[in-house]
């Protein structure tokens, strides 16, 4: 039966990252962009909340709670809210954990899996997106051919975050077939190149990375799921997330601008008094939910096993777009002092610009 | 928790309606446009014969206040009205429009009434000959500026005498002088008081010094009378004042009738949507005749103009159609929902008119003659984004609500 009422346990949960993002998140962000890196102390909080050993089960060492994206769209818009860099820092070992749980045989779950369990922050990653402009995450060109009873991955990826401190990395790679595969790649692989650390116009405190794979040999039983497994079906869980994270930004950016426009006077009033400000607020207040519910039903989709490639598709597009309208008007709203690092919105524009360029950098 | 689920109640209903949509409104709609003014009575009498045979009327309003239910009756009225009347639109929205029903009078009554008037001007809907209801508050000289009514209501004994002009009323012909319905008449009992003075009032059918001077002629939605209303010295009894006696002393008379609103807009949002889902499913089908294919998945790059400007049509349609589920099963749960009405309204009278005029752009001369119904859709849809609060009213509800801004700081 239609409802828009997270369970309570949705809301604990929600409340928590809430006030973590509010208390620990925000207060360090515009630091963290200008450093370039997410302080220590947070990283370990962010483990201590379980964002990555909840759904792992009990067997390997987790929580053993059941994944719902519904649930991971909350804790992402929360994330994010707090800041997007910080959000995708921690969730990052998920993109090696998440595939491994989803497509991972017994073998593989027993071989990954315990590494994520610890007291403190364990990195794993996945390397999704290339640098080209029309990269597209359904025909990588990355390839994986057989050979000797093994793979060997050649190609270039880019924006792996944390690929530096990651032990494993998950690689997507067109296979012989035509389909595309996901691998585990040992850090040491000989042929795995990690580069120099890549600079963003926005996410500045993620350190992300350009990989390179040089006839790098990986074992058959590194190919998670075996050798039909379709990655694609991550897909609709990353772009979940992507769009609830986008959520997450523009409602940033949008209760920042509101706040200021009810303060700052012009012509003798509040200039949220004046209606070609009020309506943008209004538009953008629309828009957010908008996005969340897309998002929302996306997930939900995901949840119940229905296809979703469709409205995790248009759910991450719509809110791409919601995120960079959003905080470009953010900014607008502040005039001149939305331009001046001082105030957070400029980062939060350069930072909701990024959403129709990521993929594969989150997962719910 | 989070669901988007409907109900198995919901979802036959939806499909019952469906049927009548695509096997009884459609094949009238290119009639009922062309030779505006004429009545469509065999489906209008189909139609009032089949919602006396169901728990909920079909594009009937479904607006009945929580409270004074039944707790077990029927929790998901609104939503169940919602998806009905998506269909509807989808069929034809002209028609929906034009189907006897208590209407936005009925909504008015069902928001602002006691339960004796509840039962005096709406349990006439059960039974006899097909009726209608309508609400008037536009008049020539003000329509977003409800404040400003003109239109007199001055006591006189037992009884109200009304004196003013009424304008754009939906089923005004029908409700006033062709059935045994009513008109909520909106008139102010005291000029000097403004807002407060502003009362809403039943004026039953073929009331003396009630007259339609003229139905208009319109771009779209057709089938539906709009009409001018004039009254001159039209005496109604006194009880027929909405809400309890206190009315008359304080604004609840004017609140009780913008509350209308928080009912009536998801309402036109959802018939608004059945009508981009009408152009949507139009166009995808004749693209897919001519063998293009919508691609959801591959790099944004990639898409062709036309993937692109679909893919948003039909995110925008859906987002509006969510923002609607939410404000009717707010309601359905008794909660306020005056924020999440304007939002599903402003969101959806403006995707449905880029939706249809989008569509129409796409399929070239397919979209532009008037062979197809693409193009009546276009004009029936831009209605969506003026009536029930134009777009710029509804958003500057939202900004006043997100602002926590009353009527008089942001205007
Ligand atoms: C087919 C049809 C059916 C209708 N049915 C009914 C009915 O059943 N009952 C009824 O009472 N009325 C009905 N209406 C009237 C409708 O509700 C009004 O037309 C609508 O409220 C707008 O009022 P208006 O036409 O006087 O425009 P105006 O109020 O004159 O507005 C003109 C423009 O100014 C903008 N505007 C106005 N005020 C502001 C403001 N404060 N800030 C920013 N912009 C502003 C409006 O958005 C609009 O774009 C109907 C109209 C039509 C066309």
């Amino acid at each position: 039966m239609v409802s828009f009422q997270p369970s309570e346990e949705q809301q604990l949960i929600r409340d928590t990252i809430a006030s973590f993002a509010h208390e620990q998140i925000r207060p360090h962000a515009r630091d963290a962009d200008e450093n370039g890196a997410v302080p220590a102390a947070i990283v370990q909080q962010g483990w201590e909340l379980g964002l990555v050993q909840s759904s792992i089960p009990e067997a390997h060492g987790g929580h053993g709670d059941t994944r719902s994206a519904v649930t991971g769209a909350l804790i992402a818009e929360e994330l994010a809210w707090g800041d997007l860099a910080v959000a995708m820092h921690l969730l990052t070992p998920r993109l090696a954990v998440w595939p491994v749980l989803m497509l991972g045989s017994a073998e593989q779950q027993t071989s990954v899996l315990g590494a994520y369990t610890g007291n403190s922050f364990r990195t794993g990653t996945a390397a999704v997106m290339e640098p080209r402009f029309d990269f597209d995450a359904t025909e990588p060109a990355t390839t994986a051919h057989r050979s000797n009873g093994g793979y060997v991955l050649d190609g270039t990826k880019c924006y792996v975050p944390l690929a530096d401190q990651a032990d494993r990395i998950v690689v997507t790679a067109r296979t012989d077939g035509g389909g595309v595969g996901a691998f585990i790649v040992d850090r040491d692989t000989p042929g795995l190149t990690i580069g120099e650390r890549e600079q963003h116009m926005g996410i500045k405190a993620l350190a992300t990375y350009t990989l390179t794979l040089e006839s790098c040999r990986v074992p058959a039983a590194h190919r998670l799921g075996g050798d039909d497994a379709n990655v694609l079906a991550l897909a609709n869980h990353w772009r979940v997330g992507l769009a609830a994270m986008a959520v997450g930004v523009a409602r940033a950016a949008f209760e920042y601008a509101r706040d200021y426009a009810r303060e700052r006077h012009a012509f003798g009033m509040a200039i949220a008094r004046k209606q070609a400000i009020a309506f943008m607020l209004a538009e953008m207040a629309i828009e957010i939910d908008a996005a969340r519910l897309l998002a929302w039903e996306a997930a939900w989709r995901i949840d119940r096993g229905l296809d979703a490639t469709r409205e995790a598709y248009l759910a991450k597009n719509y809110a791409a777009n919601v995120a960079l309208k959003v905080t470009d008007n953010a900014v607008q709203i502040l005039g001149g002092h939305g331009y001046i690092r001082e105030h957070p919105v400029e980062m939060w524009l350069r930072n909701g610009r990024g959403f129709v360029t990521f993929e594969g950098l989150v997962m719910l | 928790m989070i669901d988007f689920e409907l109900s198995p109640e919901i979802k036959n209903n939806r499909d019952m309606v469906h049927m009548v949509a695509e096997q009884y409104m459609r094949p009238l709609s290119h009639q009922f446009d062309e030779n505006e003014h004429e009545k469509p009575w065999d489906f209008l009498n189909m139609m009032w014969e089949a919602s006396r045979n169901s728990p909920v009327s079909i594009g009937g309003d479904g607006k009945k206040k929580k409270a004074d239910q039944e707790p077990s009756a029927a929790p998901q009225r609104g939503l169940l009205a919602a998806v009905a009347i998506e269909e509807l639109s989808w069929g034809d929205a002209g028609l929906y429009l034009s189907i006897p029903n208590p209407g936005l009078g009925g909504a008015a009554v069902a928001a602002a009434g006691t339960p004796e008037q509840r039962q005096r001007f709406l349990d006439r809907f059960k039974s006899g000959k097909p009726k209608w209801g309508a609400m008037a508050y536009t008049e020539p000289h003000c329509g977003s500026d409800t404040a400003a009514i003109q239109t007199t209501a001055r006591r006189d004994g037992d009884s109200y005498v009304l004196n003013g002009t009424k304008i754009f009323v939906t089923s005004g012909l029908m409700a006033a002088e062709k059935s045994e319905g009513f008109v909520v008449v909106w008139a102010t009992v005291d000029k000097s008081a403004g807002r407060a003075g502003i009362k809403a009032f039943v004026v039953e059918n073929n009331t003396p010094g009630m007259t339609v001077v003229k139905c208009e002629n319109k771009m779209g939605i057709r089938a539906s009378d709009t009409a001018m209303i004039v009254f001159e010295d039209c005496r109604i009894p006194s009880d027929n004042i909405l809400g309890s006696p206190v009315v008359q002393e304080t604004t609840e008379g004017f609140k009780g009738a913008m509350a209308t609103f928080d009912a009536t807009r998801p309402a036109v949002a959802a018939s608004a949507i059945g009508i981009g889902r009408a152009a949507l499913d139009f166009t995808r089908e004749a693209l897919e005749k001519e063998g293009v294919k919508v691609r959801y998945g591959i790099a944004r790059a990639r898409l062709t103009a036309i993937e692109r400007d679909f893919m948003e049509m039909e995110a925008n349609l859906q987002a509006a159609r969510l923002l609607t589920w939410r404000a009717s099963w707010m309601m359905d749960q008794g909660m306020r929902n005056n924020l999440e009405a304007s939002m599903a309204k402003a969101k959806a009278g403006l995707a449905v008119t880029q939706v249809t005029q989008k569509a129409v752009e796409i399929l070239g001369p397919l979209g532009y003659s008037r062979q197809l119904l693409l193009e009546k859709w276009m004009r029936d849809a831009k209605i969506n984004d003026i009536f029930e609060g134009t777009q710029q009213i509804n958003l500057m509800v939202v900004a006043r609500r997100i602002l926590g801004y009353s009527s008089k700081e942001l205007n």
